[in-house]
């Protein structure tokens, strides 16, 4: 087991070092950087010093260094926390990112708590009364869950939400607490404010996941040793969890995997749409400025969460199958 | 006709019966089908003559939502080629008067006497609070909608000019059906004209990685070793990061300076290389199972060249499930771009997507007042649902088992 994790955990270092070095160099590629535009503005008001301006600017921000040079320095730089400078308000990187990774942090987590919980009770519920109601209902759910897109959704809730309620459901906090430091009060506001974006991002997770459990309880609960438990009078309930659930849960633990990306994607655009404080607004604003050193440590950020979160998962997973801890892949 | 006459009855041994009491031996003379038996119905004979796709055809045509929603798809397919006669206006056309319009009532009755197809005519008022233009319908003016007419010229498919549009707005007004937007655009038009660009980004961009998904994975699955080696990491990294953030970051490295249609398969390119893996990994998985097959092994030692054992042997054994997994994935495809578009990072004007248009819903206050930007959202989840229907569908019919 101990050689599995550490063979996980060195595959991780040069994963990330390609997809850093990959992020980088495409962010680099169109012509022109992030001072040119600065400039294009400073021009159209008349400003004369403004070629002279962004001589100093590219100066200060080491754009007249090789890319692979400002590349390395950057890299460098990860490991003492510090990220260089972001070309918008020549800020150091560290100082804008920090609140918002950390509410990113906690908006995909709760999505992915929200996904299990969610999938978990209607999946179970759905395949014990298979062809009822509320089977019907949780299909429907489901359904609508996996064509409907996120943004999409998010952009008709916010709609509704302005002109029949009166709500704004964008942030995620209230104003009052915006740059304030943590404390109770903050901490049910986020709350308040994280329920929608999460239910929106967490939708089309939920909806795979409540399909793939039903699917595979409604197997286990034809099986004959179901029947078997049934005819010596087990208690229903403690039939139910004692035996196929067991079995049919672990696409719970198998799918964090593919859960991950999409959840993160997920993330982004909604919270572009919902102009929430997380990354995916300043990671759209930084490319679109060609900030290179933001929208990079952006990028690299959501690729660490990934990494780590397939390991973690690839650990459950080896911990609960040996087919995997010993080194077979699975075909599928 | 059969031969009745009795046999000879000479040299038969005597026994108990009489003579007369025996049943007269009987041969027919038709020529005898030994398979009489095992004689197919001309409908079973119909179905166990039929090729692998008239089977999936039938079964296909078994799954009801599926044939609706190809049914549907196809209108919306056929409706990209003669955009020009559906939508009343032209694409860019501009009316500085009618700015953020609301979508305009069709009618059919007025003051009870029965006038066809009508709109009321529009009057503008600025509120002159929140200095925005109010319209109402003036309902002393019905204008009966033209149908089959000659209305704003266009060049069709940007070669021929002409006039014929299917309905045009009445004499001397306006017909803006779902509104106009903050230029005074026909959203109806756009929408029309969009779909254009949404359906066939989808098509384009599946054909693509699905080419790439047959050379990769194909090369993956039929040579193994290192080459499997080395696409199987690459699929897993693609797989495993996050697509959204990553076309966000390809498609800001367009360079702003290359023209909308460059854009476009710019576009389409960077979809597609992103969505190839999963359909290269059902390639590599299959025709690692399928090599080891006999028929693989003998068309081997005939001397078949590897691209022609792939392409003529193993490929066409799991085609059709293939082109069920990719039709599966073309909604993403559309989804993609109407997102990357939405955020403003994807196609560019002129060139007009739906997500080009929902881009102008992006600003919730406006939004809010004009309620009629969103519509483009109906035709891409409409679209969207059709295809996975299909797609299911396609899917059940393709699989052997079922």
């Amino acid at each position: 087991m101990l050689k599995f994790i550490v063979r996980r955990v060195l595959l991780m270092i040069p994963t990330l070092f390609i997809i850093s070095a990959l992020v980088y160099f495409i962010i680099d590629l169109p012509p022109g950087d992030c001072v040119t535009s600065q400039v294009d503005e400073l021009l159209a008001r008349g400003d004369a010093d403004a070629l002279q301006r962004a001589d100093e600017l590219r100066q200060l921000y080491g754009l007249n260094e090789p890319l692979w040079q400002r590349y390395f320095e950057w890299v460098g730089g990860i490991f003492r926390w510090d990220f260089g400078l972001s070309c918008q308000d020549t800020v150091p990187v560290a100082d804008l990112i920090g609140e918002r990774m950390a509410l990113t942090l906690i908006m995909e987590s709760t999505t992915i708590a929200f996904i299990w919980i969610a999938s978990f009770i209607i999946g179970v519920y759905a395949a014990t009364h298979q062809y009822r109601m509320g089977d019907y209902v949780a299909s429907f759910i489901g359904f609508v869950g996996l064509s409907v897109p996120n943004f999409l959704l998010a952009l008709v809730l916010l709609y509704v939400g302005k002109v029949y309620f009166g709500l704004s459901i964008g942030g995620l906090m209230d104003p009052e607490y915006i740059d304030k430091p943590f404390s109770w009060g903050k901490f049910v506001s986020v709350a308040e404010h994280l329920i929608i974006p999460v239910i929106v991002i967490g939708m089309s997770g939920t909806a795979g996941m409540i399909r793939r459990l039903r699917a595979n309880l409604l197997d286990e609960l034809q099986k004959q040793y179901v029947v078997t438990g049934r005819a010596k009078g087990l208690p229903p309930l403690r039939l139910l969890i004692k035996y196929p659930l067991r079995h049919a849960i672990n696409p719970f633990v198998a799918d964090i995997g593919g859960l991950l990306p999409d959840v993160i994607s997920g993330s982004v655009i909604v919270s572009v749409v919902l102009s929430l404080p997380t990354t995916g607004p300043m990671l759209l604003g930084a490319l679109k400025t060609q900030d290179v050193n933001l929208a990079a440590t952006f990028l690299l950020f959501v690729a660490v969460l990934t990494v780590i979160g397939m390991l973690i998962s690839d650990l459950a997973l080896a911990a609960l199958d040996p087919r995997i801890r010993f080194g077979a892949t699975s075909e599928k | 006709m059969t031969d009745q006459t009795s046999p000879p009855q000479s040299g038969v041994p005597k026994s108990g019966v009489p003579k007369s009491e025996r049943t007269a031996h009987f041969v027919n003379r038709e020529p005898w089908d030994p398979y009489v038996a095992e004689r197919l119905t001309a409908d079973q004979e119909k179905y166990y003559m039929a090729g692998q796709w008239k089977l999936m055809w039938w079964r296909f045509r078994r799954h009801r939502p599926a044939v609706v929603s190809m049914i549907f798809l196809a209108l919306m397919y056929f409706s990209t080629a003669i955009s020009e006669w559906i939508a009343p206006y032209d694409l860019h056309s501009r009316h500085s008067a009618y700015i953020f319009a609301p979508p305009q009532e069709v009618h059919l009755f007025h003051e009870g006497k029965f006038l066809g197809p009508f709109v009321y005519g529009l009057k503008t008022e600025r509120d002159l609070e929140t200095l925005q233009r109010v319209y109402t319908p003036d309902p002393a003016k019905p204008m009966p909608l033209r149908f089959f007419c000659s209305g704003a010229p266009y060049e069709f498919w940007g070669m021929i000019d002409a006039t014929f549009h299917f309905v045009c707005p009445p004499e001397g007004g306006q017909f803006f059906w779902l509104g106009t937007d903050r230029l005074g655009r026909d959203l109806f038009s756009r929408i029309v004209y969009a779909a254009r660009i949404s359906l066939t980004i989808g098509i384009l961009g599946i054909t693509l990685s699905f080419a790439l998904a047959l050379i990769l994975g194909g090369l993956a699955g039929y040579y193994g070793g290192w080459v499997d080696n080395v696409v199987q990491r690459i699929t897993e990294i693609i797989k495993s990061f996050p697509h959204l953030p990553l076309w966000l970051a390809l498609s800001a490295a367009l360079p702003v300076t290359w023209s909308p249609l460059v854009i476009y398969f710019g576009i389409t390119i960077i979809l597609a290389l992103l969505d190839w893996p999963g359909l290269g990994r059902a390639v590599r998985s299959k025709l690692l199972s399928l090599r080891e097959e006999d028929y693989a092994a003998a068309a081997q030692m005939m001397g078949a060249k590897p691209a022609r054992i792939i392409g003529r042997h193993l490929l066409p054994g799991f085609m059709s499930h293939l082109i069920a997994s990719a039709t599966l994935s073309i909604p993403s495809m559309i989804l993609a771009e109407t997102a990357l578009s939405f955020l403003g990072l994807g196609l560019r004007p002129p060139i007009t997507s739906w997500g080009v248009l929902l881009n102008e819903a992006t600003d919730i206050n406006v939004v809010a007042v004009n309620w009629w930007l969103m519509l483009p959202v109906v035709p891409v989840i409409l679209v969207i649902l059709a295809y996975q229907f299909m797609g299911d569908g396609m899917r059940d019919a393709a699989d052997p088992y079922a």
